[in-house]
């Protein structure tokens, strides 16, 4: 009897869907979402009982523009899910700016965050050392940034079918904006690395390629030179790749690495490291897949999770002129779509954006074409139902 | 033997040379202080030794062996010999050498950039055509503050597991790079100097440094000054070197950038490296020192004989400078005796002679155009 009503139940859903998906029957629903559900837990996917809640800030530069088209496709695809949007902004309208208390506590609560990039000033207008960046990371503990780096079928660049994935501690290190000037003319700069952070981060990398099926860890580092910091962080790497006999662990010096990068990215699997270094290997990966508006990332803490593009630009030079590419944020969104279980609309979206670029009919200008912001997400929701 | 060959073929050489440069070498022969390295470091010595005899370079070498010797003071260190060769010759050329490890010793490297105060490290990385990459139009000078910075070696833990390391800058310093940094650039006829910092997240210190630069470039109105952020060149970097000129920025993205450049150009097997300071200039390769090969006459030359190159610009002997790097990318175009890592066969000897007959054909030829 129940396996009767699960079986008319979803030839009801089928059904439904056919006309919008073309789906034909529920093998092919299982083959949608990975066929990691059975067909029976398939259901809520396509109907789901509630509405999720995300945190949205749209960020700086043309942030705001990329939220809109995001929400356009969201509404496309009938993602049954909801914005919290709050500004926040350290160069704008500094005084309309949220208060960083309200937006963190948001994100806690609904556990994800869709964030556009924020723009970090050289002058802070309040004077303080740390940006709001950092503001946001320390309060929420967010301490594990995660970039997959992977070439995009349709751009053109030099290098192909690149696949890695970097992690990057982003609560300590350079960016702990601990500074000082002992006498004039003589300023004091504070790099902390601790134990305890980096224990964590590269436990976090290795559960990250055992969870994601990869095979190496590569610590980046310099401790040739810095030998008590960032040797400390070395041996905690070495002490945890130990506990994983299954991945391979070695490590590389950070100016080997970024040579070894622009002449030989296909040898890196994940790569795991401290602050700064992320910060470069980061833009540098990107530039190597056609830029930052094709590199999504993510940031991790013990209980929320931030999506964000991979490397922060926040092409100002663009702004409000409608040209820039939103495939980062769709891709960002996508893999938050992925990270609350509605798969089926994570998959859509990411298909049928793969599928544009693919296509290259509509190729904004960094791609060498000459669609507007616009023209671009009215071609992804046009893909959105085939 | 060697000063007659000196002595009598300048002659040729110096009825085109301009008279600056008679006036500075009164003797026409000069010292210059060779530390021919470790590993493949006295092949690739020997190599350049020898085709600078073949351009007949007016200079003569003085070589030195850098291995530590134990000073007054019980520690070990630099023999003085070294010291003092480079402080009268004040020009070296310095192949590869290895850092023991775990005996104790400081690098050598960095105890020679230390007793030297070498504060500016450039490196002039340009596509080298015939080694095809997948970036060919390169064309970038990394300068590099070498004193200070990340690499200031202060470091501790404050408690156990939380280890603070100090990254120190200075206005002197900083000025002192940026003022080199825009010299350079007036004497090579570059356009553009460009500061890379981080001065978005140290505000404090990388912006010291930016203010340093700022102030330079405000007494160089002919060269254009831009202002770069680390990541924003890494990513433009790898997507279109073409638009960079000369860069200045402080040590660790010194290091990381001036790699990261070679990288671009088929690696450190490739680029010359120049260490600029107060009391003397070191030229030197930048690579390993390849035990695995050494001694095998397999060894690329090219780095340490582009730095000699350098040498020479820095030297003011340009002319010779320009034939020597000439017959060098001459021979690398062809493509015909190159070594190993870049694709050939041609041991190091043969990669040598074929550049030194391409300087004697450029010689015979302006002989018998002259005549």
């Amino acid at each position: 009897m129940m396996f009767r009503t699960t079986q008319h139940l979803l030839q009801r859903v089928s059904s439904q869907l056919r006309t919008k998906t073309r789906v034909k029957s529920h093998q092919t629903l299982q083959k949608l979402d990975g066929g990691r559900f059975a067909p029976f837990c398939s259901l809520p996917v396509s109907k789901p009982e509630g509405h999720l809640t995300c945190t949205l800030i749209p960020g700086d530069g043309v942030g705001p523009e990329l939220m809109h088209s995001v929400q356009d496709v969201f509404k496309a695809a009938g993602v049954p899910l909801d914005f919290e949007e709050y500004f926040l902004s350290e160069v704008h309208h500094h005084a309309v700016s949220t208060d960083l208390d309200v937006v963190a506590e948001s994100i806690r609560k609904n556990g994800i965050c869709l964030k556009g990039t924020l723009t970090i000033p050289d002058f802070s207008p309040t004077g303080e050392l740390g940006s709001l960046t950092m503001a946001l990371r320390r309060k929420l503990d967010l301490f594990a940034n995660v970039v997959h780096v992977k070439s995009l079928a349709g751009v053109e660049t030099r290098h192909r079918n690149i696949d890695f994935i970097i992690i990057r501690e982003v609560t300590e290190g350079e960016y702990s904006s601990l500074e000082h000037e002992s006498v004039k003319g003589v300023v004091e700069s504070l790099k902390i690395v601790t134990r305890a952070k980096s224990l964590r981060i590269a436990k976090f990398a290795f559960d990250y390629a055992v969870k994601y099926g990869r095979k190496k860890v590569t610590a980046v580092h310099k401790a040739n030179i810095m030998k008590l910091g960032d040797g400390l962080f070395l041996k905690c790497c070495q002490e945890v790749s130990e506990y994983y006999p299954r991945i391979q662990f070695d490590s590389l010096i950070i100016d080997n690495c970024t040579m070894q990068l622009v002449s030989n990215p296909h040898q890196f699997d994940v790569l795991v490291m401290p602050n700064l270094y992320g910060n470069i290997v980061d833009s540098l990966a990107a530039g190597l897949i056609g830029g930052p508006s094709v590199c999504s990332g993510a940031t991790f803490s013990p209980d929320c999770v931030v999506f964000e593009p991979g490397t922060r630009h926040t092409f100002f030079e663009e702004v409000g002129r409608g040209m820039s590419n939103p495939t980062v944020m769709f891709l960002a969104a996508t893999h938050m779509l992925a990270h609350v279980h509605l798969d089926y609309h994570a998959m859509i979206i990411q298909r049928a954006v793969e599928k544009v670029i693919k296509l290259g009919k509509v190729r904004t200008r960094d791609l060498g074409g000459y669609a507007s912001t616009r023209d671009f997400t009215a071609a992804v929701i046009n893909q959105l139902g085939r | 033997m060697y000063l007659f060959q000196l002595g009598k073929a300048p002659r040729n050489v110096r009825t085109s040379l301009p008279r600056r440069y008679c006036s500075d070498i009164p003797e026409g022969t000069r010292m210059v202080t060779l530390i021919p390295g470790d590993g493949i470091g006295p092949e690739i010595s020997a190599a350049v030794q020898k085709i600078f005899k073949a351009a007949n370079v007016p200079i003569m070498w003085e070589s030195v062996d850098v291995t530590p010797v134990k000073l007054p003071d019980g520690t070990f260190g630099i023999p003085p010999s070294v010291i003092e060769s480079v402080n009268k010759n004040k020009v070296g050329l310095k192949g590869p050498l290895m850092t023991p490890v775990g005996k104790g010793h400081r690098s050598l490297n960095l105890a020679l950039r230390k007793e030297f105060s070498l504060y500016a490290n450039v490196r002039p990385c340009r596509s080298i055509e015939g080694y095809q990459t997948l970036y060919d139009d390169v064309d970038v000078v990394t300068i590099r503050e070498n004193t200070e910075g990340e690499y200031s070696g202060i470091e501790h833990e404050v408690v156990e597991g939380v280890v603070q390391s100090i990254k120190l800058i200075t206005e002197g310093a900083s000025r002192r790079v940026a003022e080199f940094a825009f010299k350079y650039a007036q004497e090579n006829n570059r356009t553009m100097v460009g500061a890379v910092h981080k001065a978005n997240i140290m505000r404090m210190s990388d912006g010291l440094f930016l203010q340093c630069c700022r102030e330079v470039a405000s007494r160089y109105p002919n060269i254009k000054f831009q202002e770069h952020y680390l990541d924003t060149v890494c990513l433009r970097m790898v997507q279109d070197p073409s638009q960079f000129d000369i860069l200045v920025m402080p040590n660790l993205y010194g290091d990381i950038l001036s790699d990261l450049c070679a990288g671009l150009i088929g690696g450190l097997g490739l680029t010359p490296s120049g260490n600029i300071g107060e009391k003397g200039a070191l030229f030197e390769s930048v690579h390993g020192t390849a035990p695995d090969i050494a001694g095998q006459d397999k060894a690329n030359p090219t780095a340490l004989l582009l730095s000699g190159v350098m040498m020479l610009r820095h030297m003011n002997l340009h002319e010779h400078a320009n034939i020597i790097e000439k017959a060098c990318f001459e021979t690398i175009r062809e493509r015909k005796c190159i070594t190993g890592d870049l694709g050939g066969s041609a041991k190091c000897s043969e990669y040598t002679n074929e550049i030194c007959q391409k300087i004697e054909a450029n010689f015979s030829n302006k002989g018998s155009s002259r005549s």
